[in-house]
């Protein structure tokens, strides 16, 4: 009877687990790791020896040679996790630097120019503008309940207007009660609720800021983008002083040879409502491939408050009456800038943010 | 919807140009989109066949096709495939000038030389198909040689691409437009000619109808047609639903397409063979009940509805078994479908809930030419007149067509048109200017509605179709845009209000602008990230927390919303980077989130129908994130740069102070947070990115330290948590001042500003402390480093006297004590 080639499985495997723990540094145990596991290792020759033995024999010592590799494998890597931890502990040591030791005036500070981007830009302008015309300026919440979103400006839950925002859900409480905001619109509510429990009456304010649209992005379209909406709720408002204001507005915005007209729309939070367009900023009017040939350039929507609307934040529509617009704050500069393709606003490339001042 | 000029002057006479009538449409909210000139420029194009066609060597794209258009064969190379040998098809020959004045030539490719074009029904401006070549074998006798347009019976046509408002329902035809232009330009409104029914057999010895559930269907009417004959359509018919961009397939289905285009109603003709006890009626289905619709997908009805507001119900139209035959409003099933044996034809003309066609057009992800229609809301009253026009159609192919007398007629709740009390006031308060009675009943009258005058008012009934004119204030406001509208909008004047109030930006905005200023100054490129990511780089940052999800992402990848900007700096710096162009500072104001179930205050709202629910929103917490990227950057030009911004925001006293713990994904041993020290707030972090996560994000990691400042804006804006130095100035001492150099050795865990700060407070005298030098070696025991300040004394009163400056550099060596700061 031939001796067993794994008669010294045991001591064997103690020895290389002995040798694992006596590993010092990640650098050995990478250095060690085909003498421990790989193929001129010990476990490696057993294996190869193997094949000597009768086929009953060989399957039971083969399976005690694999578990002792089993236990060898398992160390090693337990052995490792622990030396890459010990190795980054080391180096973060190395490299720890007390901050509030720093004497700022020793900072090698190199001179840059920045840029701001050009959304901002873009927001700054047209905020100065309306305030200018003695509008505030409000912000309100990217994540909003279908509610304020939809509901609070007459867009009641399934109802098929809803299928003109391509809305993202977000996985809050029952499905499609939260949504990323489609449009700066709810923060209308807002404004309407709190003046309404502050009884703090009119409002004029324009709001900017950060909406979401489920939409393939495109030269056009992107799926985060910015609205400034603006609202009035006041004594004596009609759909002439909304005209009025969008035309003070086109004119101080995009210059006096822009002008503005209105045409009927859809919004079903107002009525009347309208789609406002702009002189064509290309040809002045004259047509070009931009303005397919019209001479005028839709730039957002706007119209008379739906007593549905005021009546949802509990305004008295017989006292008081407003409108509201809105529009984009990066097609503003797209047409400005003569942008053409808006996901270049994303992209950050320092070379598009560069020009920016 | 693509409607024709033609087919419009049926309805209304029209002298004015196309380019005057997209004005005028436009002016109605009656968007054109396009106009489109068809069979101009197709004199040219002739009726050619396919006699041969063969591949190109060296051309995988393209074939040579050899056609015969009466003058011999011609060789034409063509990359369409959709066609064969005996085929005919339109040729462009050399010559031609296509529409859009586009000028056919002989063309060589591939050593092959091309003598003209065939051509695609997009290519002639037919209609959008481009998918091949328009193949002309539904032609009855095409003929080659034949100039197209006589082939095609196609006379030049206007066609307008008219985007139809989702709340006029009643201009989604050619009679709504009609209507409308009508009324705008006061001319008479001429109604299409209809049929009656001219077989004195009645309906109901026939075929049944029946409504079981009144308030999803609220009129279901079934007209009974015999001696039907199925067939192609007249060339007109054929023609206008080509012009509208639907393909015609029988003169049964064209008839019900071309009403429903004209009219806006949609109608569903089955095969009474195929239609049990030849009876239809309209229920709610039932839940496990199942319909394979027309389309050839099977589907489960009356499943609950996921969506908010979805009840889940869906309506259909059930055979005299019970056996469901159609999704009603949505569409058909097969089973019941016109085919060419069809003899009686059984006409489903109704008006369906709006909402339920909506819900169930949602649901099911189906949506057709009917369920655009139903679920804006069709003229409950237009059903028999639309099944009229219907035989009139069809009657023209079919001349022998009888159909029954009383067509069945079944009810259920429809809405009843508001009548609403209109003052003269009210027009002028809302648009801003008085429009006179008259004009408004005319205008009124012209669109439908009935117009009755009162002593003080008008009262208004809408008509039947204008399912979006509302009761009361509402319906007010309706009637008064419609006003408006025909009134036009340009021809009302403008205001330029005014009011008290001042324009002005709130506090945070003011800070958030000169925040950009400061940080742009000083060098920071702005960028733009975006808001959602993926979970694996959620998981870089933040591992196993909760994550805000969207449930209908565009991509897997951008599922979640963001909790830290860092992430996204660094993957735009690495683009940069990799490009050569990222020696930078990258920095960006925006957003960050925190699932509501990881925040101890969550943001409460009101949500869910009707706003009755409580819900917990994802707090928001605006930030700005910065990533010194330049090539000698670390943690302490970050700190640098905090300096920058701290000072030029006039802050208090804000500490830098080495954090133990800072969060994941800055770097462990080199991050500080930004300390109020009066408040105690944590106004951020600064120091670097965590080499780790730049790693995990890079392709190829560079040996590049990130500096990073992350400020949290909210807290910046705070006053009680931002503290803001006194506004107050004060005049520096005309006397000079004692300046000392004192060097403690200093345990680490003491400071260095908060050591500054108390030697700023150890006596009045102490007019500035600044610390200059940081020293640490050998020569100090383990544990400390050496702080050296630079202290000024000074007095208001006078020069100080070396005793006083002596008492100053007492206390000051009596607090650093305190601290266990030890002279050198």
């Amino acid at each position: 009877m031939t001796t067993s080639p794994l008669e010294q499985l045991t001591e064997q495997t103690a020895e290389l687990l002995a040798s694992i723990e006596a590993l010092a540094t990640i650098e050995a145990l990478r250095e060690a790791e085909a003498s421990l596991t790989g193929k001129r290792s010990i476990l490696s020759t057993l294996q190869k020896s193997l094949g000597a033995l009768e086929p009953d024999a060989r399957k039971a010592a083969g399976a005690e040679l694999q578990e002792a590799r089993r236990v060898v494998e398992s160390a090693l890597e337990a052995r490792r996790v622990l030396l890459l931890r010990d190795a980054r502990r080391a180096s973060l040591e190395a490299d720890r630097l007390d901050l509030g030791d720093v004497i700022v005036s020793d900072v090698h500070w190199p001179l840059s120019i920045g840029h701001p981007g050009l959304v901002a830009l873009t927001q700054r302008e047209l905020e100065d503008v309306f305030v200018g015309m003695g509008f505030s300026v409000a912000d309100g919440p990217e994540v909003e309940s279908d509610w304020f979103n939809f509901e609070a400006l007459n867009i009641p839950p399934g109802h098929p207007a809803r299928g003109l925002w391509d809305t993202f859900y977000v996985e809050l409480g029952e499905p499609e009660t939260v949504v990323l905001r489609t449009h700066t619109s709810p923060t209308q509510i807002h404004l309407m609720e709190h003046a309404v429990s502050t009884n703090t009456l009119p409002i004029h304010s324009v709001m900017p800021g950060r909406c979401y649209r489920r939409d393939t992005p495109d030269a056009r379209h992107l799926v985060g983008f910015h609205q400034i909406e603006g609202l009035v709720v006041d004594r004596g408002i009609s759909f002439g002083d909304l005209a009025g204001v969008i035309e003070t507005f086109t004119r101080a915005y995009f210059g006096p040879d822009i002008a503005s007209r209105l045409r009927p729309g859809y919004f079903p939070f107002t009525e009347p409502s309208a789609e406002f367009e702009v002189t064509c900023t290309i040809c002045h009017g004259d047509g070009c491939r931009t303005c397919s040939d019209t001479g005028w350039i839709e730039l957002g929507g706007c119209g008379v408050l739906d007593p549905a609307v005021l009546e949802a934040v509990g305004i008295d529509g017989d006292e008081w009456s407003g409108f509201a617009f809105g529009f984009g704050v990066d097609r503003c500069a797209q047409m400005r800038h003569q942008l053409g393709d808006m996901r270049a606003l994303i992209e950050n490339d320092t070379r598009f943010l560069g020009q920016f001042s | 919807m693509k409607i024709s000029l033609t087919w419009l002057r049926e309805f209304v006479d029209l002298d004015e140009s196309p380019d005057e009538l997209r004005e005028i449409l436009d002016d109605l909210g009656l968007v054109v989109e396009g106009v489109q000139h068809v069979g101009e420029g197709l004199r040219d194009v002739v009726v050619a066949r396919v006699e041969e066609i063969r591949a190109i060597e060296g051309a995988d794209r393209v074939r040579l096709v050899v056609v015969d258009a009466g003058d011999g064969p011609l060789e034409i190379v063509c990359g369409a495939t959709n066609f064969a040998v005996g085929n005919f098809v339109p040729l462009a020959p050399v010559g031609a000038v296509l529409p859009g004045g586009f000028v056919i030539a002989e063309r060589t490719m591939r050593g092959v030389t091309s003598h003209g074009m065939l051509c695609s029904p997009r290519e002639l401006e037919l209609n959008d198909d481009h998918q091949g070549l328009m193949v002309l074998d539904e032609l009855i006798e095409p003929r080659v040689g034949e100039g197209l347009l006589e082939a095609l019976k196609i006379a030049p046509d206007v066609i307008f691409d008219i985007s139809v408002e989702v709340n006029r329902p009643d201009a989604w035809s050619v009679e709504g437009v009609a209507r409308d232009l009508a009324t705008r330009l006061r001319r008479p409104l001429r109604a299409p000619s209809i049929a009656s029914p001219n077989d004195a057999g009645s309906s109901d010895t026939f075929a049944a109808a029946g409504i079981d559930d009144p308030d999803l269907c609220g009129r279901l009417t079934v007209s009974v047609l015999r001696n039907v004959k199925v067939a192609s359509s007249p060339s007109w018919v054929a023609q206008r639903l080509r012009n509208a961009g639907m393909r015609p397939i029988s003169n049964v289905v064209d008839a019900s397409n071309l009403v429903m285009l004209e009219l806006g109603q949609p109608t569903h003709p089955y095969d009474a063979a195929h239609v049990a006890k030849r009876t239809l009626r309209a229920r709610r289905a039932r839940a496990g009940e199942t319909l394979t619709t027309l389309d050839g997908v099977e589907r489960e009805l009356a499943k609950s509805g996921r969506g908010l507001g979805d009840t889940g119900e869906d309506c259909v139209i059930v055979d005299g078994d019970d056996r469901v035959l159609g999704l009603a409003g949505v569409m058909g099933g097969a089973a019941s479908e016109i085919s060419a044996d069809t003899t009686d034809v059984l006409l489903e003309a109704a008006y369906f809930d709006p909402m339920t066609i909506a819900r169930s057009s949602k649901r099911h992800a189906l949506r057709s030419e009917a369920s655009n229609r139903f679920e804006r809301g069709v003229d409950p009253h237009l059903a028999l007149r639309a099944a009229a026009r219907f035989v009139e159609i069809l009657t023209q192919s079919v001349p022998e067509l009888s159909w029954l007398s009383n067509p069945l007629d079944v009810w259920g709740d429809v809405p009843t048109p508001p009548t609403i009390s209109l003052r003269d006031a009210d027009v002028e308060r809302l648009l801003g200017v008085p429009i006179a009675r008259d004009e408004v009943t005319t205008l009124l009258t012209g669109l439908g509605f009935t117009v009755k005058k009162k002593k003080q008012h008008l009262k208004v009934t809408a008509p039947s179709r204008r399912l979006d004119v509302r009761e009361g204030a509402l319906g007010r406001a309706d009637v008064i845009e419609e006003v408006a509208r025909l009134y036009s909008y340009r021809r009302l004047p403008r205001h330029s209000p005014t009011w008290p109030e001042p324009g002005f930006l709130t506090a945070r905005q003011q800070l958030r602008r000169h925040v950009r200023d400061v940080v742009v100054n000083a060098g920071v490129t702005e960028a733009w990230t975006p808001t959602l990511g993926s979970d694996a780089d959620f998981d870089l940052v933040h591992p196993g927390i909760a994550r805000v999800r969207v449930t209908n992402p565009l991509a897997s990848d951008e599922s979640v919303l963001r909790a830290t900007m860092i992430t996204g700096l660094v993957r735009a710096w690495a683009k940069n980077f990799e490009r050569g162009t990222g020696d930078v500072m990258l920095g960006e104001f925006g957003v960050v989130f925190q699932h509501p179930s990881a925040t101890t205050e969550p943001r409460m709202t009101r949500g869910g129908a009707g706003g009755t629910l409580t819900l917990a929103l994802p707090s928001e917490n605006e930030r700005l994130t910065i990533v010194l990227a330049r090539p000698e950057d670390d943690a302490s030009s970050a700190v640098a740069l905090w300096d920058v911004l701290a000072q030029r925001l006039g802050l208090a006293d804000v500490v830098v102070r080495s954090s133990n713990e800072p969060p994941r994904g800055l770097h462990p041993t080199r991050t500080a947070a930004l300390v109020d020290r009066a408040s105690g707030a944590l106004l951020g972090y600064v120091g670097e990115v965590d080499a780790e996560l730049v790693n995990a994000i890079t392709v190829a990691p560079p040996l590049r330290r990130l500096g990073l400042l992350d400020v949290d804006l909210d807290a910046l804006a705070d006053p009680t948590l931002a503290t803001r130095a006194s506004m107050f100035v004060s005049v520096p001492s005309r006397y000079p001042s004692a300046v000392l150099d004192l060097a403690f050795v200093t345990p680490r865990s003491i400071n260095a500003g908060d050591l500054a700060h108390a030697l700023r407070q150890s006596s009045e005298l102490v007019e500035e402390v600044t610390l200059f030098d940081v020293y640490e070696g050998p020569t100090l025991s383990e544990g400390t480093r050496s702080l050296a300040y630079n202290v000024r004394l000074s007095s208001e009163e006078r020069t100080l006297s070396e005793d006083e400056v002596a008492r100053g550099r007492a206390a000051l060596l009596e607090t650093a004590a305190s601290l266990g700061a030890v002279l050198r």
